[in-house]
């Protein structure tokens, strides 16, 4: 056998090809898939320009351009979709228009897009700003000044009014819900007349005043704001805008590269630093960032000394054998369980067994309203430490293993009990293969949505689990997820097209947030892999 | 522990009894070890001195290291270990029911074949033991760390850097700051398994000088495979093959009048 083939074969040059071809097709995969997001989720924030198409029939359209694809069946013909936004004017937010059929293409630089608090962008020519009844400023240019002379007000107006809702009527609804708290109680143990109640009675009443005060001012800040908008859409349509209902107007067909990038960035901050708006397809989703990382922290809490734990007793105090083994290879396998299974086993162990009696102990005033006997961030982060605590020990239990007995023995030589070594020597030694575990711990249970469907997310939280009100920090409560909102948002949302840019934006934050996570985490362990440097023997 | 004895030798009734009257340190009567059915050591026997260097030669696999780990208790860690007889060190049996292990080990102390230190400075690495004890004070410890570093002959190489990782230190460094890190809780015995064997030849004669100056204060027994070692340190040396003490005396004596001929053989590389 000494054929130039038999030859290649044994020299192994195809096998290196076949290895790095395939590294080379992951590699593409993996990168074609960053590519996409990323192109996609930041290609969101960017001001497009706003074409105004003509077509043959007559018809006008405004919109950006957002997709361009042969028209099926015809070949050499493209179409475009554009994205004429109006909703509550059109019906629909796109339009696919055959480029056939175009006439004429312009951009006009005076037209508007506007975002606002409802029905997504508008796009169309300012024409006039009414107050109240009256016109205030009358053509594109004199609104455009007076609207942006107003918008501050606009805005701050909002602020209130959220301030007004949210903290002061919140401090109220929480203060109320509390009485009532301590009413049933008194009433589960018989007690409905006397000093206490009278004095709950008489709380309950100030709490009303309070709110009531709180609603007239609501009111008064609400018909304070007349001002509103007129613009005129693409088709002659006109709309009646209330200025409360703008957040931003700006032009890009008129706006500098600088103006673009500057407008970008502060989409970019407010994407990340706002709240929701529409359903979660419009505004920020610092919510859900919040509550992904608050989730992964505390399930980094719950798991490192669970999972650490574990493997010392398997690896440094269970008597090695055919159990042990047995144990070894389940945990392993424990990883591979579907994730939606540990889900199921977090809502009937953790929420109902478990929340159930917390409730029935702690929170039995508040029934049949459950505190923990219902889905909230602790059991999501419980349940997730439970997916992940097998990584953690099978990344512990190797690091364990790749301790030189030498250096175990050398600590009990020296008159050191076993705890005593595994504390001051062996503990140490094995943190590096501690944070790896956790990283790759972290890193899964930042990514998994389907047990936290069923476990505590929900599509839009009203409150954060850490405010301003006593204890501070809620476990209880239920919040968002940047998994979850990216289902919500590109699969349940009522406009799916429009809302599409917004899930690859979500994709590629929450990838930023694991990555960002990771480093951190990698970086811990390279410090602590100088300190605890093993020895090269 | 100061009662003057004379050592006998071995069990095997062809050899004669080496009798040295010096006062004994350890002494080890009818010893035998069992790794689950298999024995590995077999009615040892012998007397170590005090304040003298004690080696045991032998070809690989005969028991001399797990002889040598008998004596600070090592073996208890291994799975299915029986001993049988008894190691007396200052007259009390270390085997006894009774005996705080930690207690022992604090008054012999070891060093392995493979320099072991722990991934700590090298500060760190010679306060272990005394940190272990309970010592606290700063200054206290910076003293014990200091004696032990000038004992064990690192302290003019390392003072200068004892704030960095011990792993840093070259391999014969390592080997000195394990002396010098079993040193510190100042024991009685120091017990050595190869101490050597992974060191280069001048990193040897530093780590023997070190021993002949150490056997003034600490007494030391010492395995190694290397004849040539035994007979340059040891005052005593005792030939083991296949879990028994063939034949045990003045190291001199046995290097050039084994009184057996197996320990003959093995001097003369017949086999082994």
């Amino acid at each position: 056998m000494s054929t130039p083939l038999a030859k290649t074969l044994r020299g192994g040059e195809p096998f290196i090809w076949l290895t790095g071809g395939a590294l080379a097709i992951s590699l593409l995969l993996v990168a074609g898939l960053i590519g996409l997001i990323v192109v996609n989720g930041l290609g969101f924030f960017w001001p497009k320009d706003v074409v105004r198409l003509t077509l043959a029939d007559g018809r006008v359209l405004a919109g950006q351009v957002v997709d361009r694809e042969p028209v099926p069946g015809a070949a050499g013909q493209h179409r475009i979709k554009v994205k004429v936004a109006n909703r509550d004017l059109y019906g629909a937010d796109f339009q696919w228009v055959d480029e056939g059929e175009i006439v004429r293409r312009e951009y006009p630089p005076d037209i508007a897009v506007i975002e606002r608090t409802e029905w997504g962008l508008l796009i169309g020519m300012l024409r006039e700003l009414r107050q109240g009844d009256a016109v205030v400023a009358r053509g594109a240019d004199a609104t455009r000044d007076e609207l942006r002379r107003r918008l501050p007000e606009a805005a701050a107006l909002r602020r209130q009014i959220r301030d007004i809702e949210r903290r002061d009527i919140g401090a109220i609804n929480h203060a109320q819900e509390r009485l009532r708290l301590r009413l049933r109680g008194l009433e589960r143990r018989g007690i409905t007349s006397g000093p206490e109640v009278e004095q709950i009675g008489k709380e309950v009443a100030e709490l009303q005043a309070q709110y009531q005060a709180q609603a007239a001012r609501l009111t008064a800040l609400r018909a304070g704001q007349v001002g509103s908008v007129v613009v005129t859409s693409a088709g002659d349509k006109e709309k009646v805008l209330p200025l409360a209902q703008v957040i931003d107007v700006y032009f890009p067909n008129a706006m500098s590269g600088g103006a673009k990038v500057w407008h970008y960035l502060t989409r970019v901050w407010e994407f990340v630093s706002a709240e929701p708006r529409e359903s979660n397809t419009e505004g920020g989703v610092f919510p859900a960032i919040f509550g992904t990382v608050m989730m992964v922290v505390i399930m980094s809490i719950l798991v490192t000394p669970l999972g650490v734990l574990a493997a010392f007793y398997l690896r440094e105090y269970a008597k090695q054998g055919p159990f042990v083994s047995a144990v070894r290879i389940a945990v392993n396998n424990l990883a591979g369980v579907p994730s939606i299974v540990f889900g199921v086993f977090g809502v009937g162990f953790f929420i109902y067994f478990l929340g159930g009696s917390i409730d029935r102990l702690f929170y039995a005033d508040a029934l049949p309203t459950p505190t923990y006997g219902t889905g909230g961030i602790l059991w999501a982060s419980l349940t997730l430490a439970l997916l992940t605590v097998p990584v953690v020990i099978v990344a512990t239990e190797e690091g364990l293993a790749a301790i030189p007995r030498g250096m175990r023995e050398a600590s009990l030589a020296l008159s050191a009990t076993k705890l005593e070594t595994m504390a001051r020597v062996v503990l140490p030694a094995v943190m590096p293969s501690v944070l790896t575990g956790l990283i790759l711990a972290m890193a899964r249970a930042a990514g998994e949505v389907a047990p936290l469907m069923i476990t505590g997310v929900v599509k839009l939280a009203p409150s954060l689990p850490i405010d301003g009100f006593w204890p501070f920090v809620h476990l209880d409560r239920k919040f968002m997820h940047l998994g979850f909102h990216i289902y919500d948002v590109g699969f349940q949302s009522p406009n799916v097209d429009a809302a599409r840019p917004m899930v690859f934006a979500t994709t590629l934050l929450l990838l930023t947030i694991v990555v960002l996570l990771n480093l951190f985490a990698i970086s811990l362990r390279n410090r602590l892999r100088r300190r605890y440097a093993m020895s090269a023997v | 522990m100061s009662s003057t004895v004379g050592i006998t030798a071995t069990l095997n009734p062809r050899a004669e009894t080496a009798t040295v009257m010096e006062p004994s340190m350890v002494e080890i009567d009818r010893l035998s070890l069992y790794y689950g059915d298999k024995r590995a050591l077999k009615d040892v026997s012998m007397s170590i001195p005090k304040h003298r260097i004690t080696a045991y030669i032998g070809p690989s696999g005969c028991g001399k290291s797990t002889l040598l780990r008998c004596i600070n208790r090592m073996n208890d860690l291994v799975d299915g270990v029986r001993i049988e007889g008894t190691v007396r060190i200052g007259g009390s049996d270390i085997y006894e029911r009774s005996v705080d292990v930690t207690e022992l080990r604090k008054r012999v102390g070891m060093v392995f074949q493979k320099s072991n230190p722990f991934p700590k400075t090298v500060f760190e690495n010679v306060a272990y033991g005394p940190r272990i004890l309970g010592v606290k004070n700063r200054s206290d410890l910076e003293g014990i760390v200091e004696r032990s570093l000038r004992g064990a002959a690192l302290w003019d190489e390392v003072n200068d850097r004892l704030h960095e990782s011990a792993l840093g230190l070259s391999g014969g460094q390592q080997q000195r700051l394990c002396i010098a890190r079993a040193i510190a809780v100042e024991p009685d015995v120091l017990l050595m398994d190869e101490p050597c064997s992974a060191l280069d030849p001048i990193a040897t004669a530093r780590i023997e000088e070190l021993m002949l100056e150490l056997k003034n204060s600490y007494t030391i027994v010492i395995v190694t495979h290397n004849m040539q070692q035994a007979g340059r340190v040891s005052d005593y040396t005792g030939f083991m093959l296949l879990g028994e003490l063939v034949e045990y005396g003045v190291t001199r004596e046995l290097f050039t009048n084994p009184k057996d001929s197996r320990t003959e053989d093995y001097i003369t590389g017949r086999f082994g």
